[in-house]
Order: structure tokens, then sequence, then C-alpha cells
């Protein structure tokens, strides 16, 4: 079958060609399938026709030569692949004709500039609302991002069975309740790309900080986040596509900072900012500026602008805090949030001090909201023993030992607790 | 493609809805063409379950599930793809304090399935 393999070796041609049918795999096949899908209306027959095609490049390419526009020549196959496969197959009577023309017509439609926005179509399609969020997620990591069924089950902690019968459902019902392979009209674009901002972020969180397990940082995940990121501010240059992908830039750029070498967390203030990285970090700065500039930005660019006040700071105490505070009213007023009351009130406190932060966190707390936040007691700790009340902080760092469940917090957390006893 | 719009309220509150408004609906999806059938349903109250069990007919009062929120009326639209059919549905007014479930129709006279036996 693998023509390929057999002529490899000493042949230094069908080696060069077997190295750039794997080149297009990498760069291009994700490309390809969203063609195929958009050509043959199906996401599993689009599948197997991009499988034969790479296994077309694979018997041709050492042979024939790499082609000038290789994907191009692998949509091409994989359509004429699928033709036959229709032809051969009766049993899709109904659905024949109908591909069968949508097939054949493409043509050089195939080829058209359109096939810049089949990635998009791809992308919107995989985060439509009528499909489940968790379905949304796993559809893109699959379709979008190829990555691997069993991968996405290990980096979400699932069975890779239940995230595969994910996937089958959301196909499912794609195919059934015909949901549209297109990039939304203007008029229902800004909420759709809100859905699409809304998976690339969840993905891009599970792979910051897992909410459970030993592993605080999933880079895969992060970094897959960090490239869809890329794709969809390239193909759809929203300002709030570039906040979201300076937001995940800015944090990711303090990676290597935010943990010990024996994987325990570091908190912003204590961070080695040599560790940050500084061209990662002017990337977000300079998308932030873009997406302020647009004067349409939302949530996620004031976030960024915030990391990128943190980023640029040469130390926790001499950072821009009345700009901080100022970020978050702005923020406030657009995403009401009490977990954004609780961080603009630990820059409240760096900004006018513990006393003024711990009220507003104590005002929340009695309000009812955040009780049950790990965070917000690990705050009220934090003031509590910079004011030197070191009974209520520990009690306040219990209640956050309590509700966590992260072992790399709960070593923090642990840590602080023993200091406090010492004094 | 046919989808059937289910459309859910808390029943006093959609009866509270002046009827003019849906009546005004329906005549404009039926004008664009969109809609195929449409009927209001009475209160869930005046519901009968019918099931047939092991040859024998049972009937028992009610819905075939007690919720809340009760089918209260349905319409039957022709849409190019779901997105439209979503369009469709956030026109109907109950959509406002109720909600409309959007179920795309089998062909079921087109692509018959024979069936599994259970067990």
């Amino acid at each position: 079958m693998n023509r390929a393999g057999d002529v490899a070796g000493p042949d230094g041609a069908a080696t060069a060609a077997q190295r750039a049918v794997e080149a297009a795999y990498r760069d291009e096949s994700r490309a390809v399938l969203a063609t195929l899908i958009r050509l043959l209306g199906d996401f599993d027959l689009a599948e197997e026709a991009l499988h034969e095609a790479f296994r077309a490049a694979l018997e041709q390419w050492p042979e024939q030569g790499v082609p000038d526009n290789p994907r191009a020549w692998l949509v091409s196959a994989g359509r004429f692949k699928a033709i036959d496969r229709v032809r051969r197959q009766a049993r899709f009577v109904a659905f024949d004709a109908d591909l069968h023309d949508r097939a054949a017509d493409a043509g050089d439609d195939a080829e058209a500039p359109d096939i810049h926005d089949d990635r998009l179509r791809l992308i919107f399609t995989c985060c439509h609302p009528a499909l489940a969020p968790d379905a949304q997620v796993a559809l893109t990591l699959r379709e979008v991002c190829g990555l691997a069924t069993e991968e996405i089950a290990a980096a979400f902690l699932v069975p890779a069975p239940t995230l595969a019968q994910r996937i089958v459902r959301a196909k499912a019902k794609i195919r059934e309740a015909r949901i549209p392979y297109e990039v939304p009209a203007a008029a229902e674009l800004s909420a759709r790309l809100d859905a699409v901002l809304r998976v690339i972020y969840l993905v891009f969180n599970e792979g910051y900080a897992a909410s459970t397990g030993a592993t605080l940082l999933r880079h895969d995940l992060a970094g897959e986040a960090i490239r869809l990121g890329r794709l969809l501010a390239a193909l759809l240059p929203e300002p709030e596509a570039m906040g979201l992908l300076a937001l995940m830039l800015l944090h990711d750029a303090r990676r290597a900072a935010r943990t010990s070498p024996d994987g325990d967390v570091v908190l912003l203030e204590d961070q080695d900012r040599a560790l940050w990285d500084r061209a990662q970090i002017a990337e977000g700065a300079a998308l932030v500026e873009r997406a302020l500039a647009s004067r349409r930005f939302g949530a996620y660019t004031l976030q960024a602008a915030i990391a990128a006040v943190h980023a640029q700071a040469p130390s926790a105490d001499r950072t821009d805090w009345r700009e901080i505070v100022g970020l978050y009213d702005a923020l406030l007023e657009r995403e009401p949030s009490p977990v954004i009351e609780l961080n603009r009130a630990v820059a409240v406190a760096m900004r006018d001090g513990a006393p003024a932060g711990l009220a507003l966190v104590e005002a929340l707390l009695a309000r009812g909201a955040l009780l049950e936040y790990r965070f917000a007691h690990a705050a009220r700790a934090d003031l509590l023993r910079r004011l030197g009340r070191n009974d209520e902080a520990r009690a306040a760092y219990r209640r956050a030992l309590e509700l966590t469940k992260q072992d790399a917090e709960r070593r923090f957390l642990e840590r602080r607790l023993a200091e406090l006893a010492a004094r | 493609m046919k989808y059937l719009c289910l459309v859910y309220g808390e029943e006093d509150r959609i009866s509270a809805m002046d009827d003019h408004e849906c009546l005004a609906c329906d005549a404009s999806l039926r004008a664009s063409g969109h809609c195929l059938a449409s009927e209001a349903l009475q209160p869930v109250a005046t519901a009968t379950t019918v099931r047939v069990r092991n040859g024998r007919l049972a009937v028992s009062d009610g819905p075939f599930a007690e919720t809340k929120e009760a089918l209260a009326g349905f319409y039957l639209i022709e849409a190019r793809d779901l997105n439209e059919a979503i369009q469709i549905a956030a026109r109907i007014p109950p959509a406002k304090i109720g909600c409309v479930e959007v179920r795309p129709i089998r062909p079921i006279r087109e692509q018959p399935r024979s069936g599994t036996s259970p067990g």
C-alpha cells in the first residue's frame, strides 16, 4: 500500500517526498479538512477523504514529484476519492445525488479565495451554541486542532470512550439538525464570536490551571489554545479576538515563574520576573494596544490590559496599581461579577493599603457572595496576615484550605499556615 | 428542512399573553412561507397519556412528564438550516417568557428504519 516506504531509503527524492507529505500533514491537514467538509457536507466523509488524500500523496508524490500547491492537490484528491466512494456505495442512495452534485460541481471552487474562510467555518460550526459546551470544546480540539480523541480525553481527565461519544453525538447533531457550515452574518457575528472565544479561553484555562489533579500546568492545552487564538485573530481580526490572544500570551509568558522547581505555587508578587518571556509580553502588549485603539473592545481586552500592566512592571511594588484599579472599574461596568470585585479589592489593597482592601473583601463576603470561593478566603487571609491579625488569618487560611481541591494550592496554603504558627 | 418548534411556558404566564400577538406572528410566518402548520394547545390539565404494554391499553391522566413549563403549542416550519430555524423560533412571542424547543423532523416516510427489537 505504502509505496513511498518501498521506494524510500537509498532514493533521496522519495524520502524528500515523504518528508513533504509529513510537512503537509502537519501544516495543511486541518485546512484541507475544513475545505473538504464544505465540499462534501459531512464531517465523517471529509475525514475519510482526508486520510485517503494523504494515502494517495504517499503513493504518488515520490513518483510524480511534490505538487506546487500541496493543499489544492490534497483537496482535489480527497474530493475525487469521496466521489468514488459515493459511487461505489449504494446504501446512501438518497444522499448520493445531492452529494455527488456538490462534490462534482465544486470544481475549481476548491482553490477559490474562499478556502481561507473554510477554517473559520469549521471553527464557528464546532463552537455552535446548539452544541453542548463540553462537546464544543471536544469537537474544536479534535477537528480544528487535530488532537487525537485519547489526547483530549487525557487532558480533560475523562475516559476516552466518553469523549469519543461526545464527538459522535455532536457530529450527529450537526448533520441531523442541519447546523450550517458558515461564518455567521454580521448581525449574529458578535454573539457567535463570544461562543468561540469562550471555548478557546476554556481550553486555555484548563491547561493553565487545572482545577483538580496534581499538575498545575498542562502546557499542551494552553499552547493549543494560543495556537487557536492566533488562527482566529489572523482569520478574523476582531478586537476581542486580539484581546483574548493577548490575554493568553501575557498569562502564558509568566508560566516559568508561576511554579517552583518542586511544583509549588509562586504568587505574582514573589515571582522571578527574569523568568518571564519578554518577547511574548511585547507581542501581547502590542495586541492590547491595537484592540484598545479599536474602541470596540470588551472584557477580554480589559483583562489583557490588566495583565499587560502587571507584565511590564519591574516589581509588585512598582506596579501602576492606580491604572489597574481603573481597568477593573471599566471591567466591572461591562461585566459585573463578584470575582472581578475581589480582584479589584486586592488591587485597592496595593494602591491604598491593606485595610482598604480588607474592608472591600469583607463587604463582599458579608453580602454572601463568594463564600464558597477559595480565593476570596485566601485573599482575606493574606490581608489579615499583612495587618498582623494572625489568629483571624489562620482561620481564613483554614477555610480556603477546606475549599481547595488542587495539590499545589493546598501546599501553598499549608506553608502559609505553618509560617503563621511559627510566629 | 422541516423543524418542529415546541413552545413551552408556565401556563398562567402563557394564558396571560395577548393572543393577537401570537396570531400576528403566525400570520407573518405563514406569509413568508416558513410556517407549514401551527396550533395552540389547551392547558396541560386536559392532557391524557396513552400507553400500550403487553397488548393492553393503559390510559393515564396528565402529560407525559410533569414539568413547571408545559407544552403550550407548536409550529411546524420550513427553514434552510438550524440557524434560520433559530431565528424563526426567536420570533415566537412566548420565547420571551418561556422557551421554544427546536427539533429537526426525521424523514420517516422517505427513510423509514426497520427498527431493532429490544432484548
